[in-house]
């Protein structure tokens, strides 16, 4: 209950010691990630044999990260995905939150509300939906003009587009979110004053848009990156970070999954302590 | 206003990627997946409109377990999700003040930015036979060999519910916020026992936020694959093992197609009733998370 009741000090002390332990089980497990990546034995598990830095460096019979071709690749790739996703997400993004947030059309309610839909389908139906629609065009394309459509069969441009297809509905409410706040006021003095409508946008609207902008961003380039049930339906040869580590974990870790992990955590804390300086919120649901 | 009246060529710029995007990646794309989970190969290259696909999913026993089996559990995991994460959220929005609560909300937050794939791994280190958990009951004399913690339905349970916990705990503490101290004060002040509080004053006012967290945890749960395939291993029967197993392993779309569409109903159908029961609209609902 709330502090301004009378409580004793048991009472009081309950709801601390339950986040304690709240946190302890919260961090547990990437405690452990980042432990073990540092542990002289071939296998992640105690007991604890000795610090060495070969999960990362390699060292002897062992392939540390730095020398893991297929897993750097693989990095590699991800960052492309998501860079590309990203890119989409915003743009697309922003063409949307004006659409529904300034323009007046009919069927407005209708569309706003469709694009709600894809945060409400499970990403392995995103991505099985997507995989057997492109599947059929390429087909199509095929049997009529003799066209091999590549980009649509299972590989990077289809893991860009099914991880697109939800991630843009949430860059979408992020910025229709703060386009929804703008005082319009201030385009229209801008106007009065002579300004021409592309002025307005760029010297007025855009940057007031700027934090949500960034924060769209942060979070499309994170969920593409994390992203795992519609990548793993789309991925072809060239399998993204996530879904490589997915099929080595199946078949028995190595610390260097540790290794490539902490490195993750490291990246994702220095990206959420940039994006709190601007105040953001947390990541949404796929 | 100014603004209300775009001219009709500026619309229309707006109005394409927007319709690309719905009809080209959403809408299309699951008439496809309709229309594929209504046919039946007869020959090579041959199909007909059938039911066949639907036919074999209640015939054989396998897949309708494996399909209500994922709903049970993910409603439990929901469940349990709501009674961990409401106390936190209780925690950060009523008991914390200034820096304490915005540190206890970030630390809320931290392990989300981590990949579920990570901490997947740290959950595999934490419960296998090899693992922290089974040697330190060892260790402790409180197991005479390492247990296997592993490929239980416990254990698809925590993994699930870890998962969730933030998407929970954020519409709570939203919720939560908006509740009046002085709300509890006068129900106190007038013998409410600290049930009574919870039950008439808390959970109706934290409704929507309720409401919203168990949707979105929910869906995200029914729509798992990595926490239930790694930490359930071969005894993990979700359904969108199934799925997977029968698009990209077996290569029978059809199938496959009719698993999707399935478990899309079924995760309509929940978000649907969830609303129903609340009384809320849907948009509001998902701009609320």
């Amino acid at each position: 209950m709330i502090p301004s009741l009378p409580r004793s000090p048991a009472q009081r002390a309950l709801p601390w010691g339950y986040a304690a332990l709240f946190f302890a089980f919260l961090f547990l497990p990437l405690a452990v990630v980042a432990v073990f990546a540092f542990n002289d034995a071939p296998y992640p598990a105690p007991p604890w044999r000795g610090f060495t830095l070969d999960w990362f460096t390699g060292g002897g019979r062992r392939t540390g990260l730095f020398a893991d071709g297929p897993l750097l690749h693989s990095l590699w790739t991800s960052t492309l995905v998501a860079a590309w996703v990203t890119l989409l997400a915003v743009a697309v993004g922003t063409t949307n939150a004006f659409l529904i947030e300034r323009a007046r059309f009919r069927g407005r309610a209708a569309l706003s509300l469709l694009m709600l839909a894809p945060l409400v389908i499970p990403g392995v139906i995103l991505g099985i939906s997507i995989l057997a629609f492109a599947s059929r065009v390429a087909q199509f394309a095929d049997d009529m003009f003799g066209l091999e459509l590549d980009f649509l069969r299972p590989g990077l441009p289809l893991v860009v587009l099914g991880q697109f297809s939800y991630i843009v509905a949430i860059a979408t409410l992020t910025i229709g979110a703060r386009l929804q706040r703008f005082d319009t006021t201030l385009e229209e003095a801008a106007w009065n004053l002579g300004a021409t409508r592309p002025a307005v946008l760029w010297t007025i609207t855009l940057p007031y848009l700027k934090p949500a902008l960034l924060g769209a961003a942060a979070i499309s380039f994170l969920m593409s990156f994390e992203n795992f049930n519609t990548t793993l339906m789309l991925a072809g040869a060239e399998p993204p970070l996530t879904v490589l580590m997915y099929g080595r974990m199946r078949e028995g870790a190595s610390p260097v999954l540790n290794a490539v992990s902490l490195f993750l955590m490291i990246a994702s804390a220095l990206l959420a302590l940039v994006l709190m300086r601007g105040g953001l919120r947390a990541p949404r649901a796929p | 206003m100014a603004e209300a009246r775009y001219p009709r060529l500026m619309l229309a710029l707006l109005l394409a990627p927007a319709l690309l995007w719905l009809l080209g990646l959403i809408v299309l794309p699951h008439v496809e997946l309709a229309v594929l989970s209504l046919r039946a190969r007869i020959a090579p290259r041959v199909y007909e409109t059938s039911l066949a696909q639907y036919r074999t999913f209640i015939e054989e026993p396998l897949y309708w377990h494996t399909f209500v089996r994922t709903a049970v559990l993910s409603v439990l995991a929901t469940a349990l999700t709501l009674l961990l994460a409401f106390p936190i959220a209780w925690t950060i929005a009523k008991i914390a003040h200034g820096r304490s609560r915005s540190l206890l909300f970030v630390l809320c937050l931290i392990p989300f930015w981590v990949s579920e794939t990570v901490r997947t791994l740290g959950w595999m280190i934490l419960l296998r036979e090899s693992g922290v958990v089974p040697q330190a009951l060892v260790a402790l004399g409180l197991a005479a060999t390492p247990p296997e913690l592993l490929y239980h339905d416990a254990t698809i349970l925590v993994g699930l519910v870890y998962t969730s916990l933030l998407f929970m705990v954020v519409p709570l503490i939203g919720a939560l916020d908006t509740l009046d101290d002085a709300l509890i004060e006068a129900a106190y002040d007038l013998g409410g026992s600290g049930a009574d509080i919870l039950r008439r004053i808390i959970i109706p006012h934290a409704a929507p936020g309720i409401t919203a967290g168990c949707i979105v945890v929910f869906m995200l749960t029914v729509g798992n694959y990595l926490t239930p395939t790694l930490l359930g291993g071969k005894n993990s029967l979700w359904f969108t093992e199934q799925i997977y197993t029968q698009f990209i392993t077996r290569f029978n779309w059809e199938q496959g197609a009719a698993f999707g569409f399935l478990l899309l109903v079924l995760s309509t159908a929940i978000v649907w009733a969830g609303l129903k029961l609340a009384g809320q609209r849907f948009g509001d609902v998902m701009r609320r998370t």
